[in-house]
Protein backbone atom coordinates (compact mmCIF):
# COMPACT_ATOMS: atom_id res chain seq x y z
CA UNK A 1 0.00 0.00 0.00
CA UNK A 2 2.66 2.46 0.96
CA UNK A 3 4.56 1.42 -2.12
CA UNK A 4 1.60 2.35 -4.30
CA UNK A 5 1.24 5.66 -2.58
CA UNK A 6 4.83 6.64 -3.01
CA UNK A 7 4.63 5.52 -6.62
CA UNK A 8 1.64 7.79 -7.16
CA UNK A 9 3.21 10.67 -5.30
CA UNK A 10 6.20 10.63 -7.62
CA UNK A 11 4.95 10.44 -11.19
CA UNK A 12 8.48 11.25 -12.35
CA UNK A 13 9.39 13.18 -15.43
CA UNK A 14 9.19 10.71 -18.32
CA UNK A 15 10.32 11.50 -21.85
CA UNK A 16 6.92 10.58 -23.13
CA UNK A 17 3.60 9.98 -21.47
CA UNK A 18 0.28 9.00 -22.98
CA UNK A 19 -1.28 10.32 -19.81
CA UNK A 20 -0.03 13.79 -20.74
CA UNK A 21 -1.22 13.48 -24.32
CA UNK A 22 -4.68 12.30 -23.23
CA UNK A 23 -5.12 14.93 -20.56
CA UNK A 24 -4.01 17.76 -22.82
CA UNK A 25 -5.33 16.66 -26.18
CA UNK A 26 -7.32 19.89 -26.59
CA UNK A 27 -4.29 22.11 -26.03
CA UNK A 28 -2.10 19.94 -28.24
CA UNK A 29 -4.62 19.89 -31.07
CA UNK A 30 -5.09 23.64 -30.87
CA UNK A 31 -1.32 24.10 -31.06
CA UNK A 32 -1.03 21.77 -34.06
CA UNK A 33 -3.86 23.61 -35.74
CA UNK A 34 -2.25 27.01 -35.17
CA UNK A 35 1.11 25.67 -36.33
CA UNK A 36 -0.29 24.14 -39.51
CA UNK A 37 -2.47 27.13 -40.33
CA UNK A 38 0.42 29.60 -39.85
CA UNK A 39 2.67 27.45 -42.03
CA UNK A 40 0.02 27.00 -44.72
CA UNK A 41 -0.94 30.64 -44.89
CA UNK A 42 2.67 31.82 -44.86
CA UNK A 43 3.76 29.51 -47.68
CA UNK A 44 0.65 30.29 -49.74
CA UNK A 45 1.11 34.05 -49.46
CA UNK A 46 4.84 33.66 -50.13
CA UNK A 47 4.16 31.70 -53.33
CA UNK A 48 1.64 34.29 -54.51
CA UNK A 49 4.23 37.04 -54.07
CA UNK A 50 7.35 35.09 -55.03
CA UNK A 51 6.26 33.78 -58.43
CA UNK A 52 5.39 37.19 -59.97
CA UNK A 53 8.56 38.62 -58.39
CA UNK A 54 10.66 35.86 -59.97
CA UNK A 55 9.02 36.40 -63.35
CA UNK A 56 9.87 40.08 -63.04
CA UNK A 57 13.50 39.19 -62.28
CA UNK A 58 13.46 36.81 -65.26
CA UNK A 59 12.01 39.30 -67.72
CA UNK A 60 13.82 42.42 -66.58
CA UNK A 61 17.38 41.15 -66.28
CA UNK A 62 18.82 44.24 -64.54
CA UNK A 63 16.36 43.63 -61.69
CA UNK A 64 17.51 40.05 -61.07
CA UNK A 65 20.71 41.07 -59.25
CA UNK A 66 19.09 43.53 -56.84
CA UNK A 67 16.11 41.25 -56.11
CA UNK A 68 18.39 38.33 -55.21
CA UNK A 69 20.83 40.55 -53.29
CA UNK A 70 18.08 42.10 -51.16
CA UNK A 71 16.62 38.69 -50.43
CA UNK A 72 20.07 37.47 -49.42
CA UNK A 73 20.51 40.33 -46.95
CA UNK A 74 17.02 39.90 -45.46
CA UNK A 75 17.66 36.18 -45.16
CA UNK A 76 20.79 36.86 -43.11
CA UNK A 77 18.75 38.80 -40.55
CA UNK A 78 18.06 36.44 -37.63
CA UNK A 79 14.41 35.52 -37.12
CA UNK A 80 14.31 36.98 -33.62
CA UNK A 81 15.52 40.34 -34.92
CA UNK A 82 13.01 40.27 -37.77
CA UNK A 83 10.14 39.64 -35.35
CA UNK A 84 11.55 42.41 -33.17
CA UNK A 85 11.37 44.84 -36.08
CA UNK A 86 7.82 43.88 -37.00
CA UNK A 87 6.21 43.53 -33.58
CA UNK A 88 6.32 47.20 -32.50
CA UNK A 89 4.32 48.07 -35.62
CA UNK A 90 1.91 45.15 -35.93
CA UNK A 91 1.56 44.28 -32.24
CA UNK A 92 1.78 40.88 -30.64
CA UNK A 93 -0.70 39.04 -32.81
CA UNK A 94 -0.52 36.29 -35.40
CA UNK A 95 0.00 38.96 -38.07
CA UNK A 96 3.51 39.65 -36.81
CA UNK A 97 4.45 35.97 -36.98
CA UNK A 98 2.82 35.60 -40.38
CA UNK A 99 4.67 38.56 -41.91
CA UNK A 100 8.01 37.27 -40.62
CA UNK A 101 7.36 33.76 -41.92
CA UNK A 102 6.25 35.09 -45.32
CA UNK A 103 9.46 37.12 -45.67
CA UNK A 104 11.71 34.11 -45.07
CA UNK A 105 9.64 31.73 -47.20
CA UNK A 106 9.53 34.34 -49.95
CA UNK A 107 13.31 34.44 -50.23
CA UNK A 108 13.72 30.69 -50.48
CA UNK A 109 11.03 30.43 -53.14
CA UNK A 110 12.25 33.40 -55.22
CA UNK A 111 15.78 32.02 -55.29
CA UNK A 112 14.64 28.63 -56.55
CA UNK A 113 12.03 29.89 -59.03
CA UNK A 114 14.57 32.26 -60.60
CA UNK A 115 17.03 29.37 -60.85
CA UNK A 116 14.30 27.24 -62.41
CA UNK A 117 13.36 29.89 -64.96
CA UNK A 118 16.99 30.53 -65.86
CA UNK A 119 17.58 26.89 -66.70
CA UNK A 120 14.93 26.87 -69.43
CA UNK A 121 17.11 26.03 -72.46
CA UNK A 122 17.55 28.96 -74.87
CA UNK A 123 16.71 26.68 -77.82
CA UNK A 124 13.33 25.94 -76.28
CA UNK A 125 12.70 29.63 -75.78
CA UNK A 126 13.63 30.41 -79.36
CA UNK A 127 11.53 27.56 -80.69
CA UNK A 128 8.55 28.90 -78.71
CA UNK A 129 9.09 32.36 -80.16
CA UNK A 130 9.37 30.88 -83.63
CA UNK A 131 6.07 29.12 -83.11
CA UNK A 132 4.52 32.52 -82.47
CA UNK A 133 4.12 32.44 -78.71
CA UNK A 134 3.82 35.91 -77.20
CA UNK A 135 5.41 36.90 -73.94
CA UNK A 136 2.54 35.74 -71.73
CA UNK A 137 1.76 32.66 -73.75
CA UNK A 138 5.37 31.58 -73.53
CA UNK A 139 5.42 32.25 -69.81
CA UNK A 140 2.40 30.10 -69.01
CA UNK A 141 2.84 27.38 -71.64
CA UNK A 142 6.64 27.04 -71.73
CA UNK A 143 8.68 28.83 -69.09
CA UNK A 144 6.67 28.20 -65.92
CA UNK A 145 5.92 24.53 -66.63
CA UNK A 146 9.63 23.93 -67.31
CA UNK A 147 10.56 25.84 -64.16
CA UNK A 148 8.10 23.82 -62.09
CA UNK A 149 10.79 21.59 -60.51
CA UNK A 150 12.50 24.76 -59.23
CA UNK A 151 9.19 26.03 -57.89
CA UNK A 152 8.59 22.73 -56.13
CA UNK A 153 12.08 22.71 -54.59
CA UNK A 154 11.56 26.23 -53.32
CA UNK A 155 8.13 25.51 -51.87
CA UNK A 156 9.33 22.33 -50.17
CA UNK A 157 12.34 24.07 -48.59
CA UNK A 158 10.17 26.99 -47.55
CA UNK A 159 7.56 24.70 -46.01
CA UNK A 160 9.99 22.63 -43.96
CA UNK A 161 11.90 25.64 -42.70
CA UNK A 162 8.67 27.52 -41.97
CA UNK A 163 7.44 24.68 -39.77
CA UNK A 164 10.64 24.98 -37.73
CA UNK A 165 10.50 28.76 -37.74
CA UNK A 166 6.93 29.05 -36.42
CA UNK A 167 8.26 28.07 -32.98
CA UNK A 168 10.11 31.40 -32.75
CA UNK A 169 6.65 33.00 -32.71
CA UNK A 170 6.74 32.19 -28.99
CA UNK A 171 8.28 35.64 -28.71
CA UNK A 172 4.88 37.22 -29.39
CA UNK A 173 2.84 34.39 -27.92
CA UNK A 174 1.83 32.69 -31.18
CA UNK A 175 4.37 29.96 -31.74
CA UNK A 176 2.04 27.01 -32.36
CA UNK A 177 3.78 23.94 -30.99
CA UNK A 178 6.63 26.19 -29.88
CA UNK A 179 4.20 27.46 -27.29
CA UNK A 180 4.10 23.95 -25.75
CA UNK A 181 7.88 23.54 -25.96
CA UNK A 182 8.37 26.82 -24.17
CA UNK A 183 5.67 26.04 -21.60
CA UNK A 184 7.35 22.70 -20.91
CA UNK A 185 10.63 24.48 -20.39
CA UNK A 186 9.14 26.96 -17.97
CA UNK A 187 7.15 24.23 -16.26
CA UNK A 188 10.28 22.90 -14.59
CA UNK A 189 11.47 21.10 -17.72
CA UNK A 190 8.42 18.92 -18.22
CA UNK A 191 9.98 16.46 -20.67
CA UNK A 192 6.76 14.83 -21.91
CA UNK A 193 5.39 18.18 -23.04
CA UNK A 194 8.62 19.30 -24.73
CA UNK A 195 9.10 15.94 -26.44
CA UNK A 196 5.49 15.63 -27.65
CA UNK A 197 5.57 19.09 -29.20
CA UNK A 198 8.99 18.52 -30.79
CA UNK A 199 7.96 15.20 -32.32
CA UNK A 200 4.73 16.70 -33.64
CA UNK A 201 6.75 19.57 -35.14
CA UNK A 202 9.09 17.22 -36.98
CA UNK A 203 6.14 15.00 -37.99
CA UNK A 204 4.28 18.01 -39.39
CA UNK A 205 7.33 18.97 -41.46
CA UNK A 206 7.69 15.43 -42.79
CA UNK A 207 3.98 15.05 -43.60
CA UNK A 208 3.81 18.39 -45.41
CA UNK A 209 6.98 17.55 -47.34
CA UNK A 210 5.56 14.20 -48.42
CA UNK A 211 2.31 15.90 -49.46
CA UNK A 212 4.28 18.36 -51.58
CA UNK A 213 6.24 15.53 -53.20
CA UNK A 214 2.91 13.92 -54.08
CA UNK A 215 1.54 17.18 -55.49
CA UNK A 216 4.76 17.62 -57.47
CA UNK A 217 4.38 14.14 -58.98
CA UNK A 218 0.82 15.00 -59.99
CA UNK A 219 1.61 18.36 -61.61
CA UNK A 220 4.79 17.20 -63.35
CA UNK A 221 3.84 13.76 -64.63
CA UNK A 222 6.65 13.97 -67.18
CA UNK A 223 9.41 13.95 -64.56
CA UNK A 224 9.55 10.28 -63.66
CA UNK A 225 12.74 10.64 -61.67
CA UNK A 226 12.76 11.67 -58.05
CA UNK A 227 11.24 15.10 -57.58
CA UNK A 228 13.92 17.31 -56.20
CA UNK B 1 -2.71 44.92 -29.90
CA UNK B 2 -0.71 47.70 -28.32
CA UNK B 3 1.44 49.48 -30.81
CA UNK B 4 4.32 51.74 -29.84
CA UNK B 5 4.12 55.37 -30.90
CA UNK B 6 7.50 55.69 -32.57
CA UNK B 7 9.62 52.58 -32.05
CA UNK B 8 12.55 53.79 -34.12
CA UNK B 9 12.80 57.07 -32.22
CA UNK B 10 12.56 55.20 -28.94
CA UNK B 11 15.23 52.77 -30.11
CA UNK B 12 17.63 55.63 -30.89
CA UNK B 13 17.01 57.08 -27.44
CA UNK B 14 17.56 53.67 -25.84
CA UNK B 15 20.81 53.03 -27.69
CA UNK B 16 22.11 56.50 -26.82
CA UNK B 17 21.69 55.95 -23.09
CA UNK B 18 25.20 55.12 -21.83
CA UNK B 19 23.76 53.14 -18.92
CA UNK B 20 22.18 50.70 -21.36
CA UNK B 21 25.70 49.93 -22.57
CA UNK B 22 27.53 49.51 -19.29
CA UNK B 23 24.84 48.26 -16.89
CA UNK B 24 25.09 44.67 -15.70
CA UNK B 25 23.13 42.87 -18.43
CA UNK B 26 23.63 45.88 -20.69
CA UNK B 27 24.62 45.76 -24.33
CA UNK B 28 28.34 45.14 -23.72
CA UNK B 29 27.63 42.26 -21.33
CA UNK B 30 25.16 40.70 -23.73
CA UNK B 31 27.49 41.17 -26.69
CA UNK B 32 30.26 39.42 -24.76
CA UNK B 33 27.94 36.51 -23.90
CA UNK B 34 26.70 36.30 -27.46
CA UNK B 35 30.21 36.17 -28.92
CA UNK B 36 31.46 33.68 -26.30
CA UNK B 37 28.58 31.25 -26.84
CA UNK B 38 28.87 31.56 -30.63
CA UNK B 39 32.65 31.13 -30.71
CA UNK B 40 32.52 28.04 -28.49
CA UNK B 41 29.70 26.53 -30.56
CA UNK B 42 31.47 27.11 -33.88
CA UNK B 43 34.73 25.73 -32.45
CA UNK B 44 32.94 22.63 -31.20
CA UNK B 45 31.20 22.22 -34.55
CA UNK B 46 34.52 22.47 -36.43
CA UNK B 47 36.12 19.97 -34.08
CA UNK B 48 33.45 17.40 -34.90
CA UNK B 49 32.48 18.18 -38.49
CA UNK B 50 35.81 18.93 -40.16
CA UNK B 51 37.70 15.72 -39.34
CA UNK B 52 34.59 13.69 -40.18
CA UNK B 53 33.88 15.55 -43.42
CA UNK B 54 37.51 15.44 -44.57
CA UNK B 55 37.76 11.75 -43.79
CA UNK B 56 34.48 10.90 -45.53
CA UNK B 57 35.64 12.91 -48.54
CA UNK B 58 39.03 11.19 -48.46
CA UNK B 59 37.58 7.69 -48.50
CA UNK B 60 34.89 8.88 -50.93
CA UNK B 61 31.94 7.48 -49.05
CA UNK B 62 29.15 8.80 -46.89
CA UNK B 63 27.71 11.40 -49.24
CA UNK B 64 24.30 10.10 -48.20
CA UNK B 65 25.10 10.66 -44.53
CA UNK B 66 26.06 14.26 -45.23
CA UNK B 67 22.76 14.95 -47.00
CA UNK B 68 20.80 13.16 -44.28
CA UNK B 69 22.40 15.25 -41.54
CA UNK B 70 21.56 18.48 -43.41
CA UNK B 71 17.96 17.49 -44.01
CA UNK B 72 17.35 16.21 -40.49
CA UNK B 73 18.58 19.38 -38.82
CA UNK B 74 16.43 21.42 -41.18
CA UNK B 75 13.26 19.98 -39.69
CA UNK B 76 14.24 20.22 -36.02
CA UNK B 77 13.21 23.55 -34.50
CA UNK B 78 16.10 25.32 -32.81
CA UNK B 79 13.90 26.10 -29.87
CA UNK B 80 13.24 22.39 -29.31
CA UNK B 81 16.92 21.51 -29.25
CA UNK B 82 17.75 24.43 -26.98
CA UNK B 83 15.08 23.24 -24.56
CA UNK B 84 15.85 19.53 -24.71
CA UNK B 85 19.61 19.66 -24.24
CA UNK B 86 19.55 21.16 -20.73
CA UNK B 87 17.43 18.14 -19.77
CA UNK B 88 19.88 15.71 -21.34
CA UNK B 89 22.86 17.28 -19.64
CA UNK B 90 20.97 17.49 -16.38
CA UNK B 91 23.42 20.20 -15.44
CA UNK B 92 20.83 22.92 -15.22
CA UNK B 93 20.98 25.94 -17.43
CA UNK B 94 24.67 26.64 -17.78
CA UNK B 95 26.30 27.57 -21.03
CA UNK B 96 27.17 24.00 -22.02
CA UNK B 97 23.75 22.85 -23.31
CA UNK B 98 23.30 26.07 -25.28
CA UNK B 99 26.74 25.73 -26.85
CA UNK B 100 26.09 22.10 -27.77
CA UNK B 101 22.65 22.92 -29.23
CA UNK B 102 24.13 25.68 -31.40
CA UNK B 103 27.03 23.45 -32.44
CA UNK B 104 24.50 20.92 -33.76
CA UNK B 105 23.26 23.55 -36.19
CA UNK B 106 26.80 24.49 -37.18
CA UNK B 107 27.63 20.92 -38.20
CA UNK B 108 25.70 20.56 -41.52
CA UNK B 109 27.36 23.41 -43.47
CA UNK B 110 30.79 22.54 -42.03
CA UNK B 111 30.38 18.86 -42.81
CA UNK B 112 28.95 19.34 -46.29
CA UNK B 113 31.65 21.78 -47.33
CA UNK B 114 34.52 19.70 -45.91
CA UNK B 115 33.16 16.66 -47.77
CA UNK B 116 32.64 18.55 -51.05
CA UNK B 117 35.99 20.29 -50.64
CA UNK B 118 37.87 17.00 -50.66
CA UNK B 119 35.65 15.38 -53.30
CA UNK B 120 36.17 18.21 -55.78
CA UNK B 121 39.97 17.75 -55.79
CA UNK B 122 41.11 16.90 -59.30
CA UNK B 123 41.52 13.09 -59.49
CA UNK B 124 44.66 13.64 -61.52
CA UNK B 125 46.25 15.61 -58.69
CA UNK B 126 45.38 12.73 -56.39
CA UNK B 127 46.85 10.16 -58.80
CA UNK B 128 50.02 12.20 -59.17
CA UNK B 129 50.42 12.39 -55.39
CA UNK B 130 49.91 8.63 -55.14
CA UNK B 131 52.50 8.15 -57.86
CA UNK B 132 54.96 10.26 -55.88
CA UNK B 133 54.57 7.74 -53.10
CA UNK B 134 52.39 9.65 -50.68
CA UNK B 135 50.48 7.53 -48.21
CA UNK B 136 46.76 8.01 -47.62
CA UNK B 137 47.32 10.28 -44.62
CA UNK B 138 49.97 12.32 -46.43
CA UNK B 139 47.69 12.67 -49.44
CA UNK B 140 44.94 14.04 -47.22
CA UNK B 141 47.24 16.43 -45.36
CA UNK B 142 49.44 17.70 -48.20
CA UNK B 143 47.15 17.63 -51.22
CA UNK B 144 43.48 17.31 -50.41
CA UNK B 145 43.39 19.53 -47.32
CA UNK B 146 45.12 22.56 -48.91
CA UNK B 147 42.90 22.28 -51.98
CA UNK B 148 39.80 22.08 -49.79
CA UNK B 149 40.62 25.25 -47.83
CA UNK B 150 38.30 27.56 -49.84
CA UNK B 151 35.44 25.17 -49.19
CA UNK B 152 36.27 24.94 -45.51
CA UNK B 153 36.24 28.73 -45.35
CA UNK B 154 32.87 28.90 -47.09
CA UNK B 155 31.43 26.35 -44.67
CA UNK B 156 32.93 28.24 -41.74
CA UNK B 157 31.30 31.47 -42.84
CA UNK B 158 27.89 29.91 -43.30
CA UNK B 159 28.11 28.05 -40.00
CA UNK B 160 29.35 31.07 -38.05
CA UNK B 161 26.67 33.40 -39.40
CA UNK B 162 24.05 30.78 -38.68
CA UNK B 163 25.24 30.24 -35.13
CA UNK B 164 25.40 33.97 -34.42
CA UNK B 165 21.83 34.29 -35.72
CA UNK B 166 20.60 31.30 -33.75
CA UNK B 167 22.39 32.33 -30.55
CA UNK B 168 19.77 35.07 -30.25
CA UNK B 169 17.28 32.31 -29.38
CA UNK B 170 19.39 31.26 -26.39
CA UNK B 171 17.56 34.00 -24.52
CA UNK B 172 14.46 31.77 -24.45
CA UNK B 173 16.27 29.30 -22.22
CA UNK B 174 17.94 32.04 -20.15
CA UNK B 175 21.21 31.46 -22.00
CA UNK B 176 21.99 35.17 -22.31
CA UNK B 177 23.20 36.85 -25.47
CA UNK B 178 21.84 39.81 -27.38
CA UNK B 179 18.44 38.15 -27.74
CA UNK B 180 17.94 38.86 -24.06
CA UNK B 181 17.62 42.57 -24.85
CA UNK B 182 14.69 41.83 -27.16
CA UNK B 183 13.09 39.49 -24.64
CA UNK B 184 13.42 42.07 -21.86
CA UNK B 185 11.79 44.62 -24.15
CA UNK B 186 8.83 42.31 -24.72
CA UNK B 187 8.69 41.77 -20.97
CA UNK B 188 8.13 45.51 -20.54
CA UNK B 189 5.28 45.43 -23.06
CA UNK B 190 5.40 46.86 -26.54
CA UNK B 191 4.29 50.37 -25.56
CA UNK B 192 7.08 50.79 -23.02
CA UNK B 193 9.69 48.43 -24.44
CA UNK B 194 9.20 49.07 -28.17
CA UNK B 195 12.42 51.05 -28.41
CA UNK B 196 14.40 48.40 -26.61
CA UNK B 197 12.89 45.66 -28.81
CA UNK B 198 13.90 47.45 -32.00
CA UNK B 199 17.33 48.32 -30.57
CA UNK B 200 17.91 44.65 -29.71
CA UNK B 201 16.81 43.68 -33.20
CA UNK B 202 19.28 46.16 -34.71
CA UNK B 203 22.12 44.73 -32.60
CA UNK B 204 21.32 41.09 -33.43
CA UNK B 205 20.84 41.78 -37.14
CA UNK B 206 23.90 44.04 -37.27
CA UNK B 207 26.12 41.42 -35.70
CA UNK B 208 24.92 38.74 -38.14
CA UNK B 209 25.43 40.98 -41.17
CA UNK B 210 28.85 42.09 -39.89
CA UNK B 211 29.92 38.46 -39.45
CA UNK B 212 28.72 37.68 -42.97
CA UNK B 213 30.75 40.55 -44.46
CA UNK B 214 33.93 39.95 -42.44
CA UNK B 215 33.97 36.19 -42.95
CA UNK B 216 33.14 36.71 -46.63
CA UNK B 217 36.36 38.73 -46.80
CA UNK B 218 38.28 35.98 -45.02
CA UNK B 219 36.86 33.46 -47.44
CA UNK B 220 38.11 35.56 -50.37
CA UNK B 221 41.55 35.90 -48.81
CA UNK B 222 42.09 32.17 -48.40
CA UNK B 223 40.76 31.34 -51.86
CA UNK B 224 43.60 31.21 -54.41
CA UNK B 225 43.16 33.94 -57.01
CA UNK B 226 42.39 31.72 -60.02
CA UNK B 227 39.54 30.06 -58.16
CA UNK B 228 37.84 33.26 -57.05
CA UNK B 229 35.73 34.20 -60.01
CA UNK B 230 32.11 33.19 -60.15
CA UNK B 231 32.06 30.93 -57.15
CA UNK B 232 30.09 32.68 -54.51
CA UNK B 233 28.44 29.87 -52.66
CA UNK B 234 31.01 27.18 -52.84
CA UNK B 235 29.29 23.85 -53.18
CA UNK B 236 26.82 24.73 -50.53
CA UNK B 237 23.84 22.48 -50.86
CA UNK B 238 20.70 24.57 -50.73
CA UNK B 239 18.94 22.54 -48.03
CA UNK B 240 21.46 23.50 -45.37
CA UNK B 241 20.97 27.12 -46.34
CA UNK B 242 17.53 27.06 -44.93
CA UNK B 243 18.55 26.18 -41.40
CA UNK B 244 19.92 29.68 -41.07
CA UNK B 245 17.14 31.30 -39.17
CA UNK B 246 15.10 28.58 -37.63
Amino acid sequence: MSFRLSYRADPGNPWFSWQYVRDNSDTILAAVREHASLTGRAVLIAVLIAVPLSVLAYWVRPLAGPILAVSGVVYTIPSLALFAFIAPYLGTGTTTVLVGLVLYALLLIVRNVVAGLNQVPPEVREAAEGMGYGRWGRLFRIDLPLALPGVVTGVRLATVSTVALVTVGVLVGHGGLGQLIFAGFQNNLYKAEIMTATLLCVALAVVLDLLLILVARLVTPWSTGRAR
Amino acid sequence: MTVAANPVGQAIVWINDPLNWTNPGGMLDRLGEHLTISALAVALGCLVAWPLGLWLGHVGRGGGVVVLVSNATLAIPTLALLTILPVVFASGFGKTPVVVALAVFAVPPLLANAYTGVRQVDPEAREAARGMGLSGGQLLRRVELPLAVPYLAAGFRTAAVQVIATAALASFVNGGGLGQIIRTGFGLGIAAGGGQIVAGGVLVAGLALLAEVVLGGVERLVTPRPLRRGRQRLGRPRPADATGNA
